[in-house]
């Protein structure tokens, strides 16, 4: 089986194998090395022209890759830490994100910008962030999260070598060496929006038409909910979880589809709470199903502090198991 | 006849004075270098999370600059690789290992971690070259309450690839702030060589912004701390930033355990070691005097606290 690191891996190769115009360029990428999460292992080796080492530059090579893009290269570009992409905002927000609407729909920035979120590896507060809040809701670049139960690889191929739009893909630090999860037991992987190349994923505990609470989540938070999945199983309560590929735009008739089978629905994101991805969410559901929900809906999300470097406290500001646990247990009261 | 006397009561009361400053000195290294074995062996314990960045190898900057400092009221921004300059600094070793440990104690109470230190006029960040334009920000404060304080931030060769530094330089130059830029050359960002990572010379981008800039022998601590000593009063005395490369090189992985360099390089380097070369300068029983002292105070703390993780876990 395949961990979602592999399949990144892999990915990587066979867009570089398929198309002359892809390179990479980021920090510590080169062989031996291959990146500090070790995304790009290998692909020094055997496309030495085409893996770019840089400079520590985080804002001018996101701009560097943007203008290769605009000059008819693939770019992907490597930020070593999720955390660092607020050097690269100017480029992102006021470059990238505007040269196709600004100059009236005549360029096109195809670049993807990769990068891993995420904590829970005693890294502190400057390491550990899920940042994508920063981005959503800027208009013109999508921004997209494979969990565990995508298939990350095959969603990078289509961001490298088919998308005309800019892309931000946000990996995820605890996911890398993670197993990609398959139906198995009692739980059920299913794929919607598939004709996207970034699918959501749904994830069920059950194999009702109908289920008890639906999870809306996304990236990293995959690891703690599919193994909540199976415990509840044996408890007979049955979830049906989706994990949308993109985050934005937003597959929003999948997620109203996925809250409709239970009406009962809980949020659950690593960033912080307030004014995020989950607050959007929130505010489609309830719109769209005005009504028609069994209950209000249940935001999870990372609490409005610094993540703290020691584990207690870090454990105590992320969403863990047992919140998710606990908020599906409050709507079947 | 008798000028030739003086001269010599001068060289030797120079030579007394530079073994004095040489033990001092000694002495904060060993300890900056046994804290940092010592977090290397907590972690392969598995008693400490996250990430750890030891300094071995270039505990001659962080000692010989810090003590060019006056510790009341001058500032110091430091880095991911920053133990050493806080040890010389405050030499709380119960509370650097403490927090890197993730412990209550720890000088910020286990929150922030390896990377994320303060006290006092001591301030640390993970994101490289960050500090530039918060020291510049120290400096301006100081200069215009006439503090006279001198803040030092320290940057590794790769971070000198971060544009907020030359923004840093340009305000620093244009409003005469007393700054100093310490740049620890130690010729590696993580797994990439320096001349991957900089053009040109880091000299001639401090003369480009008129700042006062000079290079030394980074692992030779006293010259070091003269190079230091002189550009800090400088500094002091209103003469505008500085900058001051040192050179160096790191003799241990970048962190925990990630190094693909050559082990015949990394040998290469190990006569140069700030620590060796002061120990040929000084009597051999006191250096192992000293260092049994530093790593018996250490073993101390690390026990104290391994006893009260016990108790709080
Ligand atoms: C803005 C930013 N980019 C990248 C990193 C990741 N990183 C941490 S240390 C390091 C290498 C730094 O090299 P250098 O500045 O020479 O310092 P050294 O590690 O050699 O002391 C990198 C790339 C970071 N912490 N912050
Ligand atoms: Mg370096």
């Amino acid at each position: 089986m395949t961990t979602y690191l592999a399949s990144l891996q892999t990915s990587l190769h066979n867009a570089f194998e398929a198309d002359a115009r892809v390179v990479l360029l980021g920090e510590d990428v080169l062989d031996p090395y291959g990146g500090a999460f070790k995304v790009s292992k290998g692909l020094s080796t055997d496309f030495p022209n085409r893996v770019m080492t840089t400079p520590i530059s985080e804002g001018a090579i996101t701009g560097v890759a943007a203008g290769m893009a605009m000059r008819g290269m693939k770019p992907v570009v490597e930020i070593m830490f999720g955390d660092f992409l607020t050097l690269c905002a100017d480029q992102i927000v006021n470059h990238i994100a505007k040269f196709r609407g600004m100059f009236n729909d005549q360029v096109r920035v195809p670049c993807v910008i990769r990068t891993p979120m995420g904590g829970g590896r005693g890294y502190g507060a400057t390491h550990s962030q899920s940042l994508e809040k920063m981005f959503l809701g800027t208009p013109e670049i999508r921004i997209v999260a494979p969990s565990h139960a995508h298939d990350p690889g095959e969603m990078l191929a289509k961001a490298v070598l088919q998308a005309e739009e800019p892309i931000l893909f946000l990996e995820n630090k605890l996911l890398y060496p993670m197993s990609l999860a398959e139906s198995e037991g009692a739980i059920n992987v299913e794929y919607w929006d598939k004709e996207s190349g970034y699918p959501t994923a749904i994830v069920r505990n059950h194999s009702l038409t109908a289920a008890d609470v639906t999870v809306v989540s996304y990236g990293g938070m995959s690891r703690v909910i599919l193994p909540l999945l199976e415990e509840l199983a044996e408890e007979e309560i049955s979830v049906t979880a989706a994990f949308p590929g993109s985050l934005q735009p937003l597959p929003i008739d999948s997620l109203i589809m996925a809250a409709s089978e239970s009406g009962r629905v809980v949020i659950a994101e690593e960033g912080t709470e307030a004014f995020g991805w989950g607050s959007e969410v929130s505010a489609l559901l309830g719109e769209h199903l005005y009504g028609k929900l069994e209950a209000p809906i249940v935001r999870l999300a990372a609490k409005s502090r610094v993540i703290p470097a020691a584990e207690a406290g870090e454990e105590d500001a992320l969403v863990q198991a047992t919140n998710i646990e606990d908020a599906i247990m409050g709507l079947l009261v | 006849m008798r000028n030739n006397t003086a001269e010599i009561v001068d060289i030797a009361a120079q030579r007394a004075s530079n073994i004095s400053r040489l033990k001092r000195f000694y002495s904060e290294m060993i300890l900056i270098r046994t804290v940092e074995q010592t977090l290397l062996d907590l972690f392969s314990e598995g008693l400490l999370r996250g990430t750890v960045h030891t300094c071995l190898g270039q505990e001659a900057s962080a000692a010989g600059v810090i003590n060019a400092l006056d510790k009341d009221r001058d500032i110091v921004c430091s880095n991911h690789r920053g133990h050493g300059h806080y040890l010389a600094y405050c030499a709380d070793v119960e509370g650097l290992i403490a927090e890197v440990m993730g412990l209550p104690q720890g000088v910020c109470g286990g929150i922030g971690g390896s990377q994320h230190l303060h006290r006092k006029n001591f301030y640390s960040n993970g994101i490289l070259g960050g500090m530039s334009p918060i020291a510049t920000g120290f400096a301006t404060a100081e200069k215009s309450k006439n503090s006279g304080a001198v803040t030092v931030v320290f940057h590794g060769d790769g971070a000198m690839a971060e544009g907020a530094i030359y923004e840093s330089f340009n305000l620093a130059a244009l409003w005469q702030l007393p700054i100093l830029f310490a740049v620890e050359s130690n010729k590696y960002a993580q797994s990439t060589r320096i001349e991957s990572e900089i053009a040109g010379s880091f000299l001639g981008r401090a003369e480009a912004f008129g700042l006062t800039a000079a290079e030394v022998d980074g692992n030779d601590v006293l010259a070091v701390n003269d190079a230091a000593t002189e550009i800090v009063s400088n500094i002091r005395t209103g003469k505008g930033p500085a900058m001051l490369v040192l050179d160096t090189y790191r003799m241990g992985p970048h962190s925990k355990g990630d190094d693909d360099r050559n082990p015949q390089e990394i040998e290469s380097h190990r006569d140069n070691c700030p620590i060796t070369r002061t120990r040929t300068q000084l009597d051999a029983d006191w250096c192992d005097e000293t260092k049994l002292a530093a790593t018996a105070k250490v073993d101390a703390v690390v026990n104290t606290l391994k006893a009260s993780r016990g108790r709080t876990d």
